[in-house]
């Protein structure tokens, strides 16, 4: 016998001519937390699918308990009790909690799903779960349906599990509760493999860290030897300085008047609730709040997507000073505030779905807002064939030609090619949304000065961000979202994370919601 | 930072597990000894049926032992392509028809007895005997083209516009109603030298044209004026129109049945509207001449208007995600409906020259099922106006000489030149699997200590 879970050796991976994994080998100990650490792009996913059976590898191979094993399907996987909580859910939001739980079961046997239920909530007894299990999936949070995953991996009598980025969508307080039920599990003898590019999560929650890079294995640390800056030297290859180098606000002007502004989503629930506030020329506007909380309704009302409540109103100052001439902006599709001279930039949260065309190369996408310009029928592509070559240059996309779909290109590529067209249409106002979320560090940092350039050109840049850490690093004030009211906005050089954690939460427990 | 716990002890190569190689070899002989005698002629019918069946179960085996047969590494894995050299797209292409033409082979063998040589050669001649014959799959081919053509613009914008038979019946009926009723009109309102002076000019075609257009551009205008407004679905909404247009031309058809429309024909004896027939390539009276111009003219025209024109741009755009299209400040609502306008315009004048040139009539079958058609066409081509004249050429071709094996031989019916025809579209379109991914098979380059 073994003292290993799960052993790989020398497994490679490609996807045509991607490598994303070359010749890894690792292990997980039984009863060990394991943090599986790298860039973005290092190919963690990729070798954790190749465990949970989504990938078969090219070469290379498995050892479960200490005997080869053939991964060909989740199923596989399953029989050998190896369980994967994947980035993306894989629920099916119609049903309820049990039946999602029931819809692993083996086909043999009767189904009956009052078992299922007393066995999920044995499960959920022991790892003190907080679960209903006859909810919908659409009505739970995303730590719910979280929670309901774990659930369900443990159901399946999982001895290895697998969480990908399991703290990406959870706010402080629900990490903590995650990292406890984790502890729990491998009290139990479980072993846990947990993908993170979060530093600080690593050295809390694990025993050993091994990292990747550029989908080859790097090496293992235990993490009571680990420091952080261990770990981002193995991580990147090199130091990185994790000072923004923020500047101190020069000659603001004002250039948004958001008052008031509420948006009603489909079911006429207030998803953003009177919210005022002033955004200047020459500063980032930081705003937190845990995901889901208006930050996407704000933006896209002042960007034109979103129909403001009656009220509601955003103003525009096109000069530098409050008497000049002001124009509503609210109520005005994008293009006719285009075409009224405001230049206003919006990185959405959505890369591919919403800012960029998955289908079109650097090149097409280039001119998504600007296609319309001059009188001629034909849409010109010199001019954006120039700013892709321009931008891919200056950014390092890394892609084989500025023609290439972007749908193919890397995450961090992706957004390259999007900030850096929104950059590029010079503009007064510039948006963005979970700029970084998914990016490396090195990608992170990128973004970061160019956010911080723009800052010092004079645009109003307003940064809707995650990682507290950062806001508190990069912004000048801080505006806190909670429910969809304000909760109040702060002075980023004075607060700390403790006081913006708890703004963003305060509101919710005022009112009763379970968060 | 060196890896520590992999040894570097000498691997042995395992082999591939004895049982699965002998069991699949066994499955081939089987399914190879079916296939023997199948081609056994003169064998008794029972022979022939039990030795058939055993090729199934055989076949049926295989595939089981590929696929789930046993615990292995899987035997074949379908891998996606990133890239692939346009020779090996065409040599794809053509192993695919070569293997089509075996498969054909063997079944012409089997069922009619037939030298399938001779009966490819027929096939080929019911398009390129006589010039006659060129000219009837020139004639066929330019109305399925010119629909394709115009169903793309609405498929690249993810609108699944299937009411392209009855736009162009539609339009069609465009066309008859002036054929039928403006030279009446006429007539009565003016003297009868300038009304002939009229009615033989460009006038009346003028007319028919505008009429098809506008019944057209009408049934292409209120399946997008619903979907854009209250976001009613567009397959159900444009394949119900279908049938809205059929009952609508089948009513007219039987108003001038007798009347306006003798022998089949409208306007049999004052011929107005009729498009006049020229000669080409010794064929005489050819009336769809403009039919095929225009198809010609219209492929290169869309093939443009989808990748350079600033609409294209915004047909793509609203095509790939409306989220974006609406972020980059285009308007769904106006692109939807300008596009399905587009649409039913060309569908509406292929109508037109459809009633004016090719048939000087109308009935339901006007649109021949070429807007159902036209459907498979403008997703092979992936909406590139040049390949929809290639694949709808060889759609044509493949009918046309289904018909011509048809006629020749007694023994061929219809539903038996359909399936040679079937067999070939079937490996074509199959090979398009093989364009996007390869296989790779189990190799023995697994190792094991």
């Amino acid at each position: 016998m073994t003292d290993y879970a799960i052993e790989l050796r020398h497994i490679t991976k490609t996807f045509g001519s991607v490598v994303a994994n070359r010749d890894v080998s690792m292990f997980v100990r039984k009863g060990e937390i394991l943090s599986l650490l790298g860039e973005n792009g290092s190919g963690k996913t990729t070798l954790m699918n190749m465990i949970a059976g989504i990938y078969y590898p090219d070469s290379g191979e498995i050892l479960v308990d200490g005997t080869a094993a053939e991964i060909r399907s989740p199923r596989d996987a399953m029989r050998l009790k190896i369980g994967m909580v994947h980035q993306h859910f894989k629920l099916i939001n119609v049903f309820t909690a049990a039946e999602n739980i029931a819809l692993v079961m083996e086909h043999k046997g009767k189904y009956s799903l009052k078992s299922v239920k007393a066995r999920a909530r044995e499960i959920c007894d022991q790892y003190g779960f907080d679960l209903d299990l006859d909810q919908k999936v659409y009505e739970m949070s995303v730590s719910q349906k979280q929670t309901l995953e774990i659930v369900k991996v443990l159901f399946e009598g999982a001895d290895l599990l697998i969480l990908d980025e399991p703290t990406a969508v959870l706010t402080p307080q629900e990490t903590e509760r995650l990292f406890n039920v984790m502890r729990a599990m491998r009290n139990n003898g479980k072993s846990i493999i947990i993908i993170t590019h979060k530093l600080h999560e690593v050295l809390e929650i694990s025993d050993r860290v091994v990292v990747l890079r550029k989908g080859e294995y790097v090496g293992d640390v235990l993490t009571r030897d680990a420091t952080t800056a261990v770990l981002t030297e193995m991580m990147v290859g090199q130091k990185v300085s994790l000072n923004i180098g923020r500047s101190d606000p020069r000659e603001l002007h004002i250039r948004l008047a958001v008052r008031h502004l509420s948006v009603l989503n489909a079911e006429n629930v207030k998803v953003l609730d009177d919210v005022s506030f002033d955004a200047f020329g020459g500063e980032i506007l930081g705003i937190a709040g845990i995901s889901g909380n208006g930050q996407k309704e704000l933006l896209e009302a002042i960007a034109g997507l979103q129909r403001g409540a009656e009220g509601s109103s955003v103003i525009y100052y096109p000069d530098d000073d409050r008497d000049s001439t002001a124009e509503q902006l609210l109520g005005k599709p994008p293009a006719a505030i285009r075409k009224m001279g405001v230049h206003l930039s919006f990185v959405p949260e959505d890369r591919l779905g919403m800012g960029l065309v998955g289908s079109m190369g650097m090149a097409d996408n280039m001119m998504l807002k600007s296609y319309k310009e001059g009188h001629s029928l034909l849409v010109q592509r010199n001019a954006p064939r120039k700013l892709a070559r321009e931008i891919k240059e200056s950014l390092g996309v890394i892609t084989p030609s500025i023609q290439t779909p972007v749908s193919r290109l890397s995450g961090g590529n992706v957004q390259k090619v999007l900030v850096g067209r929104e950059i590029a249409a010079a503009p007064t106002v510039l948006m963005t949304a979970y700029a970084v979320r998914g990016l490396d560090i090195h990608t992170s940092y990128t973004i970061y000065r160019l956010l911080e350039e723009q800052k010092r050109q004079g645009v109003a840049v307003i940064y809707v961000g995650e990682d507290l850490d950062v806001l508190i690093e990069l912004c000048d004030r801080i505006l806190v979202l909670c429910g969809g009211k304000m909760n109040g906005i702060l002075n980023a050089r004075k607060t700390t994370k403790e006081q913006v954690g708890l703004l963003m939460t305060k509101l919710a427990d005022k009112e009763g919601k379970d968060r | 930072m060196s890896n520590p716990f992999v040894s570097n002890a000498p691997q042995r190569r395992r082999k591939l597990e004895r049982g699965s190689k002998s069991t699949l070899l066994l499955a081939a002989l089987a399914a190879l000894a079916g296939l023997i005698g199948l081609l056994l002629a003169g064998a008794h019918p029972l022979v022939k049926w039990a030795l058939a069946i055993l090729m199934g179960l055989a076949s049926g085996w295989m595939i089981w032992l590929l696929t789930e047969g046993n615990q292995e590494e899987p035997f074949l894995r379908v891998v996606k392509r990133e890239r692939i050299s346009i020779w090996k797209k065409i040599g794809v292409r053509i192993s695919a028809i070569v293997l089509a033409l075996l498969v054909d082979a063997l079944f012409i063998l089997c069922v009619t007895g037939l030298n399938p040589i001779d009966v490819y050669v027929t096939m080929y001649q019911g398009t390129f005997r006589t010039n006659r014959l060129i000219m009837a799959a020139l004639r066929d081919w330019a109305p399925l083209l010119l629909i394709s053509i115009a169903l793309a613009p609405a498929f690249k914008m993810r609108f699944w516009n299937v009411g392209g038979e009855g736009q162009v019946l539609m339009g069609a009926l465009g066309s008859a109603l002036v054929m039928v009723y403006v030279p009446q009109a006429i007539n009565t309102m003016f003297p009868p030298e300038t009304a002939a002076g009229l009615l033989s000019g460009p006038v009346i075609y003028l007319l028919m044209l505008l009429a098809s257009v506008a019944l057209g551009a009408l049934w292409g205008f209120i399946p997008a004026v619903f979907k854009a407004n209250f976001g009613t679905n567009e397959t159900l909404f444009t394949l119900m129109m279908n049938y809205v247009a059929i009952k609508i031309v089948s009513s007219f058809f039987n108003l001038w049945r007798g009347k306006a429309s003798a022998l089949g024909q409208l306007n049999m004896t004052t011929k107005v509207g009729w498009f006049h027939g020229t000669t080409v390539l010794g064929v005489r009276n050819v009336t769809y001449l403009s039919t095929i111009i225009f198809a010609l003219v219209m492929m290169a025209l869309m093939f443009c208007y989808l990748r350079y024109t600033k609409h294209g741009y915004e047909i793509s755009v609203v095509g790939e995600s409306q989220r974006t299209a609406q972020y980059a400040g285009i308007s769904v609502k106006k692109v939807t409906i300008r596009t399905m306008i587009i649409s039913g315009i060309l569908c509406g004048i292929v109508g037109f020259l459809i009633v004016g040139g090719k048939d000087q009539t109308i009935s339901t079958a006007t649109a021949e099922g070429n807007g159902f058609t036209a459907i498979i066409v403008a997703w092979m081509a992936k909406f590139n106006a040049f390949y929809m004249a290639l694949i709808s050429a060889f759609l044509i071709f493949l009918e046309h000489g289904s018909q011509e094996i048809t006629n020749a031989y007694q023994i061929m019916n219809k539903y038996a030149a359909d399936i040679i025809t079937g067999i070939i579209l079937f490996f074509i379109i199959g090979s398009e699997f093989f364009i996007n991914y390869r296989l790779v098979f189990r190799s023995v380059r697994k190792e094991v200590r």
